[in-house]
């Protein structure tokens, strides 16, 4: 067995933004076992007062590089509940549309070039593009036809601009939906491609149990993403406005970030998460692809939390392909409905790639902002991190890991979560 | 700025492959992501230079490189010591995005003067640590400024290149209305919205007009920008002045007109 170890890992690489590792076993006991978040505050709340309602979407969307579109959407909801606008069918079908490929892009992001490294045993994808072409090309197929949709439908890929407060300020070409329609339903040779890739994978066995929250679906067969009422596994049920009884956000000393907690000292969100509470409401194909790869609702391992990633993608697909044939199906109306600002509160809960993402701002009469808080997926899954590094430290010494392994698992398990750390401090 | 190593020649031109550096400070690291965003040329692109740093996609780091992009502004005292590391391994430091150029939408904070409240706001009694946002280059010496939040990936992509063949790098002069019209667009004016196509500097091809979406001014002002003119328009079609300064202070590029249009102690300034 081995005895003693020192890991201390500063910025660690292939996540967004920057976090360090810290593991210390002395005489196979652990006697150290960090997970600190050392990012800058960028105070996006406090930027906000002030301003006029049609900020908020356009400045919160950059809080995030990867998930600008889950914050401008989640904005705009905050915005529209406000003022109690109810989106048309169209605008809010759109929208979930423009969040699917937003899902897929970020997703393949991370399983192909943040996590697959690791499986593969190469320090980044730059190597996989002279060993493993072809899953490169997969990649880069799901991730532009992705962002090809995201240009579309939302304008731009980053940082989104015909998303606004009342819908959208163009709409997409019809013509062009269709096409999309029939690359999408080519890219499932691609995901069934990347499901047979994953089951080559060796994932590591580990499995800590702890309390998973999301949005729950809105009836058989709807898999949530845009709005509903909150759960978590242990049998917690809020509706959205009541969205600080499952954050309880509080500050330690070792992070930049807010950490939150449920029913127990931590809580996870994210695909993993999702999927565990909303396991039958995956597309069939989706479900079917979930079991071949073994992952089955409850599951604990975090590093399953790629699998679940790649299940999504599946799922998004085929929803997509559904939501254009709906979308064809009639002519377009108005693009834009009419916005009446009114004081009050608007509160808007969202599942973007990483997890349940809540906006909540307080307007005057005018439509301006007076108050804003904003509690990030991260933020929520950082104390889960902790935790789990607390005992996979001490599985590896039970498992008899040696330094090199056991850091690489460290690793492996914080880049399964898919941080998103700057998004997280804001 | 010449770089060293070799890609051999193109068309009898001298090319190099210089070692490059991508880094982060106070950001959404959007712009680094923007460059694996171009899926159909990435690998052409990526093929130009060799990556020695790219913490975000790599495990692999070195301290050794030519050019070093850097995103984010500064907004706490680590990151200046960190950014001057930068300036002494890099030949070429370029400036990556709207942060790092103009502090971006990070500046929005130092419109509230005490840093204290905003603080509070955020962390309430919890101690935390922060700094007025600054552009980098109010820490070090840059020799290249690429604009917009996010950059451009096609520009991003012939700037590189440039550097790659050793030729001069220029931006536009003129402003986005000019690409705007170019496109062919309604103006947004005519639709009751506000838009700095006017004075922001063009080489967007008017990415967000083109999107029914008035410009927010993320690239900074153009060299022939005609203020003057932009605020007769905004008072033709009737659209408030707060809406047009929200455009003018969200990213940086436009501190002095802000500063004069407000004047000093106006509205948006310690407003709790």
């Amino acid at each position: 067995m081995k005895l003693n170890c020192d890991i201390d890992i500063k910025h660690l690489t292939r996540v967004e933004g920057h976090g360090n590792i810290r593991i210390r076993i002395e005489n196979g006991k652990v006697a150290e076992a960090q997970w600190e978040v050392v990012e800058t505050p960028r105070f996006f709340e406090a930027m906000l007062v002030g301003k006029h309602y049609e900020n908020a979407p356009y400045i919160c969307g950059r809080i995030c590089g990867i998930c600008s579109i889950g914050h401008t959407l989640a904005s705009i909801r905050a915005v529209e509940n406000g003022f109690a606008i109810t989106p048309s069918e169209q605008t809010a079908k759109l929208r979930l549309l423009l969040k699917h490929m937003e899902t897929l892009q970020s997703h393949i992001l991370h399983i192909y070039f943040l996590a697959a490294p690791d499986f593969l045993g190469v320090g980044s994808v730059l190597p996989l593009t002279e060993s493993h072409p072809e899953v490169v090309q997969q990649a880069l197929r799901l991730k532009l036809l992705a962002n090809d949709m995201c240009d579309e439908v939302g304008g731009r890929r980053l940082h989104p601009t015909r998303t606004v407060v009342g819908g959208f300020t163009m709409l997409p070409d019809r013509y062009r939906l269709n096409q999309f329609r029939q690359r999408l339903r080519a890219s499932l040779a691609d995901l069934l491609a990347s499901a047979k890739l994953f089951s080559t994978f060796d994932l590591p066995s580990f499995s800590r149990e702890t309390e998973f929250v999301s949005l729950k679906g809105e009836g058989e067969g709807i898999y949530p993403f845009i709005g509903g009422d909150l759960v978590s596994s242990d049998g917690v049920v809020k509706a959205e406005y009541d969205y600080l009884a499952m954050t309880n956000e509080y500050m330690a000393e070792y992070s930049t970030s807010k950490l939150s907690k449920l029913s127990r000292k931590s809580m996870a969100v994210g695909a993993l998460a999702r999927l565990n509470n909303n396991f039958n409401e995956l597309h069939p194909q989706a479900k079917e692809i979930s079991e071949d790869l073994g992952l089955l609702a409850v599951n604990h391992n975090p590093y399953m939390n790629n699998v679940a990633q790649l299940v999504e993608c599946v799922h998004v697909v085929l929803d997509s392909i559904v939501l254009i044939d709906e979308l064809l199906s009639s002519d377009w109306q108005e693009e834009r409905q009419p916005v009446i600002p009114q004081a009050g509160k608007g509160i808007a809960a969202v599942e973007v790639p990483r997890g349940i993402l809540y906006h909540c701002l307080e307007f005057d009469d005018e439509g301006s902002i007076q108050r804003a808080d904003c509690v990030i997926p991260t933020s929520q899954n950082h104390a889960n991190i902790m935790y789990d590094i607390e005992d996979l430290a001490r599985w590896c010494v039970a498992q008899g890991k040696n330094d090199r392994e056991t850091e690489l698992l460290a690793q492996m398990l914080v880049r399964a979560y898919d941080p998103c750390i700057s998004c997280s401090v804001h | 700025m010449s770089i060293q190593g070799s890609l051999g020649t193109f068309l009898g031109v001298e090319m190099a492959k210089p070692k490059v550096g991508f880094f982060e400070l106070s950001s959404c690291e959007g712009c680094q992501l923007q460059l694996l965003n171009n899926e159909a040329t990435l690998l052409e692109f990526l093929s130009l230079l060799e990556v020695v740093y790219f913490r975000e996609g790599m495990t692999e780091k070195s301290n050794d490189y030519d050019i070093a992009f850097v995103e984010g502004s500064i907004t706490r005292d680590d990151e200046i010591e960190r950014l001057k590391e930068i300036r002494h391994n890099a030949k070429i430091v370029v400036a990556l995005g709207s942060c790092a150029c103009f502090g971006g939408v990070n500046q929005l904070k130092n419109r509230f003067h005490d840093l204290e409240w905003v603080k509070k706001e955020v962390y309430g009694d919890y101690p935390i640590s922060t700094r007025k946002a600054a552009p980098i280059a109010d820490f070090i010496d840059i020799d290249l400024e690429i604009y917009g939040c996010p950059v451009k990936k096609e520009e991003v992509e012939r700037i590189v290149s440039r550097l790659v063949l050793g030729k001069a790098v220029t931006h536009p002069q003129y402003p986005v209305c000019m690409e705007c019209k170019a496109n062919e667009n309604i103006c947004l004016f005519e639709l009751g919205e506000p838009c700095l196509g006017p004075v922001t500097r063009a080489g967007c091809d008017s990415w967000c007009p083109s999107n029914r979406l008035g410009c927010w001014g993320c690239r900074g002002p153009a060299p022939a920008a005609n203020f003057k003119q932009l605020k007769e328009i905004v008072k033709r079609y009737n659209i408030p002045v707060e809406r047009l300064l929200d455009r003018l202070e969200c990213f940086g590029g436009f501190q002095n007109i802000v500063t004069d249009m407000r004047g000093s102690g106006g509205k948006g300034e310690n407003e709790t």
